[in-house]
């Protein structure tokens, strides 16, 4: 077995397998349709968001208000329709906020030479005082009743939830954009190495608002398709493992956070090892502590991984690189 | 001459004596309750302000404070902890400090030397909802091992007779009291019933979308569940949502404990959404607080020397004893403080 073949992707991939097998066998009610619908809905949010961020830390970035926008975004979203805000006007002036957000996240790690990891953290941190402060009264807000949210969270095909068709849509329409359009290949130039995308005449930092601001975007969907599901919105998301859980399936598929490395096959590796660990953790009645443990060892270990396969490239390294 | 000296001044004596009775025979209540009440300072930190039952106390005690002169802070966390403890450190450190200081703890541990300090410094505390390893001056709140007793025999009684006897908990976490007394109250009731069994029961930490995906998974490892018992309305509408999309609605009856608010309960019951809510009410443990307050500012007790627990009567409401008084509305609470 050469260096190459032996690479986190692979070795997760088995992983995953190696579960998915022993609980076939193991726990009875593992291996079922229903189940298996479950674990891919289960994942689909987490998914979502994780797309959004493998597109940033391609690019030599992250995004960790990515989980602040998506529970503000549609909290404020909401509240707007809940005062009586025409449906149309509200989405349109969310999206332009949502937008905003994200096109300043870039231009302060794009143009202001700011690491992402602070830019992220502080508009994040923005977003949910903002929000919570000034514009919605309380930590949840609910779905109005009939809205077109509700539909969408009851609909069905084939017996599968909604959440399961976008994941595999914005999956799809991911792949396409990295591996075949012209900025999509972009991403990958200015993630291995900077300077040297910019010296072949990439711009390379519109490019960057571009990914933050398609990590906004889709942050905003994974939201309304939590919304739709549980009728309501809870901001204390933000207080959450979710972010973590984000960059969790994002790094364990084998996407380097040095960037410039990985695509949306490591997403969905990453997305079906955690999902099919959490629902083996849920039939298997293993409390929450040491599922937090066991993630943790899993993020840790993966990381480790990350750091022996992907070592930094010292000519292209930055100060507040992560 | 000495006669007319002896008179005049008896008169006089009179005339002060008559005229002083009325205002000795005047209520001395109203003085000496304004005197021990007057600019007390009464501050409220809660695990966050933006949920039904901190907006509720606020809303409740923010009415009746202003009335005996009295001022009413809150302060903040958001669901930090470390920001609540931030905020009981300044309170206590502030001039004029505060008289009453109600918490609201995350854990049984994390606030038990604060307050102790706030105690020292003569400061009564008042704990809310979340017991603690701490001896406050007073304790307001449910008995969580009775609500869980509780929640368990309106579970058994759900499903009755003929069912499948089987019953899924959604706990919220292993740290918290809350859920702990109310796991070891189910468990303790259940065991009564021996026919009936616990199947399973993860957690959600309190998250809405975990409490879906962990109900769905278990909905599916046993689909003959005859009752969920979600430990917190402000989860339990992710388990609602399991419910609704299993096509179980009806068929599972989910017990969820909350405040009492009416959109978070009674609306909830309502739609379905839920079949019952144990609820403590925030109406009364803000009056129970205020009473407790009004005795203790009055009575000289040094803060620290006392101890009084106040369980809040517990309440099942379902659509058999759901009427207009079982929830309380934060909105309309909201609108009347605008006024």
């Amino acid at each position: 077995m050469n260096a190459s073949s032996f690479n986190q992707e692979r070795i997760v991939l088995i992983a995953t397998i190696l579960i998915a097998v022993s609980a076939s066998v193991f726990l009875s009610g593992f291996l079922n349709v229903p189940n298996l619908i479950s674990i891919v809905r289960s994942i689909s949010v987490l998914g979502i968001l994780a797309l959004g961020m493998a597109i940033v830390i391609i690019g030599r970035g992250i995004d960790l208000s990515m989980v602040a926008i998506m529970a503000m975004s549609v909290a404020w979203y909401l509240q707007m329709i809940n005062d009586g805000y025409n449906d149309y006007l509200a989405l349109m002036l969310v999206i332009t906020g949502v937008i905003a957000i994200g096109a300043l996240n870039g231009f302060l790690v794009a143009y202001a030479d700011v690491p992402p990891i602070f830019v992220t953290l502080a508009t994040g941190l923005f977003v949910f005082g903002y929000v919570r402060s000034q514009l919605i009264p309380s930590d949840a807000v609910a779905v109005p009743h009939g809205h077109w949210l509700e539909l969408m969270g009851q609909f069905r095909l084939f017996n599968i939830p909604v959440d399961v068709f976008i994941f595999i849509a914005l999956s799809f329409a991911a792949f396409i954009f990295l591996r075949f359009t012209k900025w999509g290949r972009y991403v990958y130039f200015a993630g291995d190495n900077p300077a040297a995308a910019r010296n072949i005449g990439i711009p390379v930092r519109p490019m960057q608002v571009l990914r933050y601001v398609l990590a906004a975007l889709i942050s905003f969907i994974a939201g309304l398709l939590t919304a739709a599901s549980l009728l309501s919105i809870q901001t204390r998301v933000i207080n959450s493992n979710l972010l973590y859980d984000v960059i969790l399936v994002t790094v364990i598929g084998g996407i380097g956070l040095s960037g410039g490395k990985g695509g949306v096959r490591n997403v969905l590796i990453g997305s079906a090892l955690i999902g099919i660990l959490l629902n083996v953790m849920t039939i298997a009645d293993i409390s929450l502590l040491s599922q937090n443990l066991i993630k943790s060892t899993i993020l840790l270990a993966a990381i480790i991984l990350d750091g022996v396969l992907n070592p930094r490239d010292e000519q292209t390294a930055q100060q507040g690189d992560i | 001459m000495k006669l007319v000296k002896t008179l005049i001044s008896a008169i006089a004596l009179a005339t002060t004596a008559l005229t002083v009775l009325p205002a000795a025979a005047q209520d001395p209540g109203p003085v000496a309750y304004k005197k021990a009440m007057q600019g007390k300072r009464i501050v409220m930190i809660p695990m966050a302000m933006g949920f039904d039952l901190a907006q509720g106390w606020a809303g409740f005690l923010s009415r009746e404070i202003p009335n005996f002169g009295g001022t009413f802070e809150t302060r903040d966390p958001n669901w930090s902890v470390e920001a609540g403890a931030q905020a009981i450190t300044e309170a206590i450190a502030s001039d004029p400090k505060p008289d009453v200081l109600i918490i609201m703890a995350p854990d049984l541990n994390s606030y038990s030397k604060l307050m102790k300090r706030a105690q020292k410094k003569g400061i009564y505390v008042f704990l809310i909802d979340n017991p603690a390893n701490f001896k406050a001056d007073a304790f307001f709140g449910g008995d969580w091992t009775e609500m869980g007793r509780i929640e368990a025999r309106e579970a058994v009684r759900a499903c009755g007779e003929g069912s499948s006897k089987e019953i899924g908990l959604v706990q919220g976490d292993q740290t918290n009291a809350t859920s702990l007394y109310q796991y070891a109250g189910i468990v303790e009731e259940m065991a009564k019933h021996k026919d009936y069994k616990i199947v399973a029961k993860p957690d959600s930490n309190w998250d809405a979308t975990t409490s879906r995906n962990v109900t769905t998974t278990m909905l599916q490892q046993h689909p003959n569940i005859c009752a969920i018992i979600d430990f917190w309305d402000g989860d339990a509408t992710g388990a609602a949502a399991a419910i609704r999309d299993a096509g179980k609605s009806g068929k599972v009856h989910l017990i969820a404990n909350g405040g009492g608010e009416k959109s978070a309960d009674c609306d909830m019951i309502e739609s379905g959404g839920y079949g019952a809510v144990v609820s403590t009410s925030v109406e009364r443990e803000s009056y129970d607080m205020l009473a407790l307050m009004k005795h203790l500012l009055q009575s000289g007790q040094p803060a620290g020397t006392s101890s009084t627990y106040i369980y809040t009567e517990t309440q099942t409401i379902n659509k058999l004893t759901m009427n207009a008084n079982s929830c309380w509305d934060l909105k309309a609470l909201k609108a009347a403080a605008k006024k």
